[in-house]
């Protein structure tokens, strides 16, 4: 396979530290390396790729955005940068990755007590335990706020009931953080695997993120003691909060995949020769692959900013709605061209397009739908919610 | 243990060269440049040594500005300080010339081993290890494939033909990496976090002490005359509209007559 080349028309290299560029490019190599040669046959299995957890974890992958406890402490542009990275190699792959540090160890850092950040947190960085977020229901997806799940206290023990759904990581992990009402208000707890009254089923079926693991988790008088609730987390805001962290990655690591998606077609186009001339030749073609690399370039520089705007403390979660839809919108519209210029051969898993086809589905959709990121903005703009 | 890996910045392996319009070097716009692959196994096996016996690993790299990156690589993978060797005396140095800096610079420090790539990728002379050693006046042991080391005795396997060497000596030694000698790792997030941390020293040619005729242009006993590129590959021969033992004959001929191969 030809190497990878990512394509950068505004030279925005530039505008990354050398740091940042550094983090890139070892992730880009171990992505090449560890994660594209394994990749396909895990997707075409439905199994996720375990045996890159211990490397995932030496690199500093997991958690990389959080301060101590073992983690690296990066900034949001490197942070950003190695959602791409992974995304390129595969949405499922970033998911794990996404979710273990963006909505387990960040609640339990941000939430948590010191008890529970010091025994989870180093582990979770190691890769040792792994991590899923319970939030969305069969019923409650878009609407959170209408979960049925719920905790009462008994004695020293919460106890647990309820259903969640579209978990990833779910039958993986060691540990759940699970959002559920505690007299009539969301809040955040701690759930081992092995609590009795704890269960949890792979969704079956899946055409999307097939290389990533998506559960139900079940609870049904499920007892906890009361020392796992997180105990700054007060409401569902602590979990928007989540999302919110878990979005602005997603935002960056669309364009991975869309840098993967566009480099394929490239390639293709230009060494594919269709009527006696490459398929690149032919008007129509080179509209798709430009309207790619434009809407690329913006995603892009759209991430950049809003990087540099978290840094700076000043990214609002209006902002990293407006760049999770715009660029989740641009992959899948990608994925898509993609697919059309490698013609039948975009159907097959020889070529990558299919896969981050199918898989862009599901990131155009998790973590607040594209219709929902838009009312997000539109009412940020007009000050009108329209809900509902 | 005290361990200096020499390492050289060349353009990516995955780069397509282009040469620069005085015809006798490259043309750098557009090119990445990386640690060479083979010093890349060379830091390897340097870190795992230090990693089991302790002491410190330090880079050496003669070239300008752009060279930093490649130390600061070797840094972020565990390190522990580098020297940037950067004078505008020092371009367009040969071999000759680039061994005669290092030698200067390697030279009061008292390493017990010093590592190289058993070549650059690029121009593939595989001259500075060798030479490095005898302007220290010692050992070197080239193309290296396993090493173990005991006390101050070391073993070393070097490709040779068809097998292997093996070679025991004492330390300070000289040796150059091959392929197989290990699987360099990937430097980890906290290792380019703390590599910022980390100093690399410039040094010039005032304070290595050495006289500028010796180095550079100047010094230099070759010279790169031209850059090619090798010859564009001509269209293939398809023998069509035949049927098969036409076209088999056809086939003998052309092998033994155009190509001459039988």
């Amino acid at each position: 396979m030809k190497p990878f080349k990512a394509l950068d028309y505004y030279a925005i290299d530039g505008l990354l530290s050398e740091e940042e560029r550094l983090i890139r490019d070892t992730i880009r190599a171990f992505v090449s390396e560890q994660v594209l040669p394994r990749i396909e046959k895990h997707f075409r299995e439905g199994t996720f790729p375990k045996e890159l957890i211990p490397p995932l974890a030496e690199l500093g992958t997991l958690g990389s955005s959080l301060q101590g406890y073992g983690c690296a402490g990066l900034g949001p542009v490197a942070y950003g940068l190695i959602m791409q990275e992974l995304e390129r190699g595969d949405s499922g792959l970033r998911s794990f990755v996404s979710v273990q540090g963006g909505l387990v160890m960040y609640p339990i850092h941000a939430f948590g007590s010191e008890e529970q950040k010091e025994k989870w947190l180093p582990a979770m960085a190691r890769g040792e335990v792994i991590g899923c977020f319970g939030l969305t229901e069969p019923d409650f997806g878009s609407n959170p706020a209408g979960m049925l799940t719920h905790v009462v206290k008994k004695g020293d023990k919460y106890v647990l009931n309820g259903t969640k759904a579209w978990i990833t990581n779910g039958t993986l992990a060691d540990l759940a953080v699970v959002w559920a009402k505690l007299d009539g208000e969301v809040q955040g707890f701690l759930v081992e695997k092995g609590t009795p009254g704890f269960g949890s089923k792979d969704h079956e079926g899946k055409f999307s993120l097939r290389a990533s693991v998506t559960s139900e988790l079940f609870f049904q008088d499920c007892a906890i003691p009361v020392s796992n609730r997180l105990p700054k987390a007060e409401g569902l805001k602590a979990a928007l909060a989540c999302l919110n962290q878990a979005r602005y990655g997603i935002a960056w690591g669309v364009m991975g995949s869309a840098l993967a998606v566009f480099d394929e077609a490239l390639e293709y186009a230009k060494t594919r020769i269709v009527f006696g001339k490459p398929v690149a030749g032919f008007q129509l073609q080179q509209r798709k692959l430009v309207w790619m690399a434009t809407e690329i370039t913006k995603g892009q520089l759209l991430c950049l900013q809003l990087g540099r705007l978290k840094e700076a403390a000043k990214a609002t979660p209006q902002q990293v709605s407006m760049a999770k839809m715009n660029n989740c919108y641009v992959a899948r519209e990608c994925a898509k061209l993609g697919r059309e210029i490698l013609g039948a051969n975009g159907i097959t898993d020889e070529y990558q397009v299919g896969r981050h086809l199918c898989n862009i589905e599901s990131v155009y959709t998790y973590e607040g739908t594209h219709d929902v990121h838009t009312l997000i903005v539109g009412q940020d703009l007009t000050g009108i919610a329209a809900y509902s | 243990m005290k361990i200096a890996v020499c390492i050289k910045q060349v353009p990516d392996t995955e780069t397509k060269v282009r040469i620069a319009a005085d015809g006798r070097s490259l043309d750098e716009t557009g090119v990445t440049f990386v640690v060479s692959p083979y010093d890349e196994i060379a830091v390897e096996e340097g870190l795992r040594i230090k990693e089991k016996r302790g002491g410190e690993v330090v880079a050496f790299s003669v070239g300008d500005e752009r060279v930093s990156t490649s130390l600061r690589t070797v840094l972020a993978l565990g390190a522990d300080r580098a020297v940037h060797l950067k004078d505008p005396a020092f371009e367009n140095s040969d071999a000759l010339g680039l061994s005669r800096i290092l030698a200067a610079a390697l030279k009061p420090e008292a390493f017990d081993l010093i590592l190289f790539g058993k070549q650059a990728v690029g121009t593939d002379r595989g001259q500075l290890g060798p030479r490095v050693a005898e302007l220290l006046d010692l050992p070197h042991v080239g193309v290296v494939v396993r090493l173990a080391l005991e006390g101050d005795r070391f073993t070393a396997h070097r490709e040779v033909e068809g097998a292997q060497e093996v070679m025991e000596g004492g330390l300070p030694v000289v040796l150059t990496a091959q392929k197989g000698l290990n699987e360099p790792r990937y430097a980890s997030l906290k290792g380019i976090l703390a590599a910022k941390k980390k100093e690399i020293k410039v040094l010039t040619i005032a304070e290595l002490g050495l006289n500028p005729s010796m180095v550079g242009s100047a010094g230099a006993r070759t010279r790169w005359e031209k850059l090619e590129l090798p010859p564009a590959r001509t269209a293939g021969k398809i023998l069509k509209g035949m049927d098969p033992g036409e076209a088999a004959r056809e086939l003998v001929r052309l092998l033994r007559e155009e190509a001459k191969v039988i």
